[in-house]
């Protein structure tokens, strides 16, 4: 009779330990949504630098907007503060997941709107080593994934995700390490055609702004060509107040008040 | 306190010498300029209101003279969903790549033929310019006051070499009067319905390219450039579609000093078309084709009217454009080609162009403007304008 009891109490442990565990769909979900859809809209500063492996520096500065909307669906307007050549050139990108993003890039010498055809995977994001999938989100259902294991990176315990594209893609394979306590990745590695490691990401300092828990630094290196990026998010705000008016052609125009300074 | 500084030269492959009617003596040079670029903006906190100069300061090392010019200069009024804008400005309508259907506004084709860059092939409009935008429909209108008019700035006969009419005779500008029945207006209307951007276009004003006539037909002393009256309604449509995107756009062209198309001096009415196709053809690297005709209206008339000794144009002007644009070393090397060929008259154009940025402040650009086909076709009269050009800029 005792062993029976103990029995029952194991398998009802074991079956809580079982319900902790997401499966590696839902834990790259959540990941994503920390990642890349947190709250229903974000404004920041975001500053840029691209590192040559030689140590020249290029500067990107720009501010961010995004507005979440049905399904995967997300509004972004990219105003450039610097530099200098294209200071006041605006990016406006309705991305719909399952077909690609309309894309729209402002010339403000040209007082012209022109419209963009771009494969999301494949192209890189004003030069630098992350391409607008790795801005924006990579849609779920792009990849088949599986749990690897568990393990603990800088004293954080993680779930590492491992990612195979079904289609056509940057990358043939990828690893996440994926923080259990806020889903959020804090390291990825990206293989390439010839299985090789390519790239790297990591969430080099994750801060909770308005309870949100946010990379507001981070660094994607081409572990080849030894570039990288370095990416800092300031002025992180949440839930402001973006509407749908912001992300369409007048703002790309007349950058819209006070979401955009044109200092 | 933002601009730029710039140099700018072309020169014939050989440094052939000019036409160089102004006896100056061009050592094959095209264009040779330095050129300051200042932007002075500032705009209210609330965005109610915003100014914008760009004025230049330049020197041409081919003529040695120093000038300056307010490339663009305007007010910015906002309130609602009206944005309104006063003063120089530049206004580019359409979705044609270096065609024009609906873009009615002035252009400086010589500075695109000398190498100069891109966004100098526009020039500002002096005008009012409203806006109002709703979710469904969205509206803007041009006001150009009578006495403002800008024309387009074509390639100099002392510059470059091309067909002339007129050989003998110099020449003078009639621009239209400063009447208040000469204001031009010009009206875009746009939405977007089932993922298509869709405009309707109309224009009331000139001709902006100018035609010349002589003064005198019978004892000629002066051969005037004039602009005749021009109404312009047309529509575009853009989307995406099979991993790239579309365009679409025509116009009709009502010359309404010609109605009959049987004078001589003005253009005759036509239609414009254009479809082209942009998409990215591999990482950094897109491709853009188009095909764009003028189909000319009452050719007969034409034909039967036109002066002897002119080469007489074809019913159809069609071109074939193409665009590739290949982005290197993490974007900061850029090479691009463009080229015109026209199916009909067999007359061509090609700039390839190299531009690499050496850092975030400096850029240099080397290309070449290549002119080829019949001697009296568009392109085949610049046959002998063939350019390379170099352009650096600094930008603070």
């Amino acid at each position: 009779m005792k062993n029976g009891l103990t029995f029952l109490w194991l398998l009802l442990f074991a079956t809580q330990l079982l319900a902790q565990t997401p499966s590696p769909g839902e834990i790259a979900a959540k990941s994503q949504q920390a990642f890349s859809y947190a709250g229903r809209d974000m404004a920041a500063r975001v500053v840029m630098t691209l590192v040559t492996a030689s140590g020249e520096q290029r500067v990107r500065d720009m501010t961010m907007l995004r507005r979440n909307g049905v399904a995967e669906r997300q509004k972004y307007f990219i105003y450039f503060h610097s530099p200098a050549d294209v200071r006041g050139t605006a990016f406006l990108v309705w991305k719909d997941p399952g077909r690609d993003a309309d894309r729209w890039l402002f010339i403000p010498a040209l007082n012209l709107v022109q419209r963009i055809a771009a494969r999301d995977a494949e192209s890189s994001f004003v030069g630098s080593d992350f391409s607008y999938e790795d801005i924006s989100g990579r849609p779920l259902a792009a990849d088949t994934r599986r749990l690897v294991r568990d393990e603990t990176l800088n004293g954080k315990p993680c779930h590492v995700i491992e990612s195979i594209p079904t289609g056509r893609a940057g990358f043939t394979r990828k690893l996440a390490w994926i923080d259990r306590a806020t889903f959020l990745p804090l390291k990825e590695e990206y293989y390439d055609a010839q299985k090789e490691l390519s790239r790297v990401f990591t969430a080099d300092e994750v801060r909770e702004v308005d309870g949100v828990p946010t990379v507001v630094r981070r660094t994607m290196k081409n572990v080849k060509s030894g570039h990288r990026t370095d990416v800092v998010f300031r002025d992180v705000r949440y839930n402001i107040g973006l509407t749908e008016e912001v992300f369409t052609e007048r703002s790309l125009r007349r950058p819209p008040p006070p979401w955009i300074s044109v200092e | 306190m933002h601009g730029f500084v710039q140099v700018n030269y072309a020169a014939r492959p050989d440094f052939a010498p000019s036409p160089d009617r102004d006896g100056l003596g061009d050592d094959g040079f095209v264009l040779g300029e330095e050129r300051l670029q200042l932007k002075l903006a500032a705009r209210s906190a609330g965005g109610a209101w915003g100014l914008l100069a760009k004025p230049e300061l330049f020197h041409d090392a081919v003529s040695e003279q120093a000038g300056t010019n307010l490339r663009e200069g305007y007010l910015d009024l906002a309130h609602d969903a009206w944005d309104v804008r006063i003063g120089r400005q530049i206004i580019t309508w359409g979705v044609g790549d270096l065609v024009f259907i609906n873009d009615v506004f002035p252009k400086d084709y010589a500075a695109f033929f000398s190498g100069r860059p891109l966004e100098y092939l526009k020039r500002g409009v002096d005008a009012l310019d409203a806006n109002y935008q709703s979710e469904t429909l969205s509206a803007e209108l041009a006001i150009v006051p009578a006495g403002f008019f800008g024309s387009d700035n074509l390639p100099p006969r002392g510059r470059f070499f091309q067909f002339d009419p007129f050989p003998a005779l110099p020449r003078a500008t009639a621009e239209p009067a400063a009447r208040f029945s000469n204001t031009e207006a010009a009206l875009r209307l746009h939405g977007t319905m089932a993922g298509t951007e869709l405009a309707v276009y109309a224009y009331r004003g000139f001709w902006r390219a100018g035609t010349f006539a002589p003064d005198d037909s019978a004892a000629p002393t002066r051969a005037i450039r004039f602009f005749p009256r021009l109404a312009v309604f047309g529509a575009s449509a853009r989307r995406s579609g099979l991993g790239g995107v579309w365009s679409a756009e025509i116009g009709y062209y009502d010359s309404r000093d010609d109605p009959r198309g049987d004078d001589p001096a003005v253009e005759n009415s036509q239609f414009r078309f254009l479809i082209a196709y942009q998409r990215q053809l591999a990482a950094d690297f897109t491709g853009s084709i188009e095909y764009y005709g003028e189909w000319m209206q009452d050719h007969a008339a034409y034909r039967r009217t036109l002066p002897p000794g002119f080469p007489a144009s074809r019913e159809v002007r069609d071109l074939l454009g193409l665009r590739l644009t290949r982005l290197l070393r993490y974007q900061t090397l850029k090479l691009s080609l463009f080229a015109f060929y026209s199916p009909g008259a067999r007359d061509c154009f090609a700039n390839p162009e190299v531009s690499y940025q050496f850092s975030d402040r400096l850029t240099a650009t080397f290309g070449g403007n290549i002119f080829g086909g019949p001697a009296q076709t568009f392109f085949g009269q610049l046959g002998r304008n063939d350019n390379a050009y170099l352009s650096v800029r600094s930008s603070f």
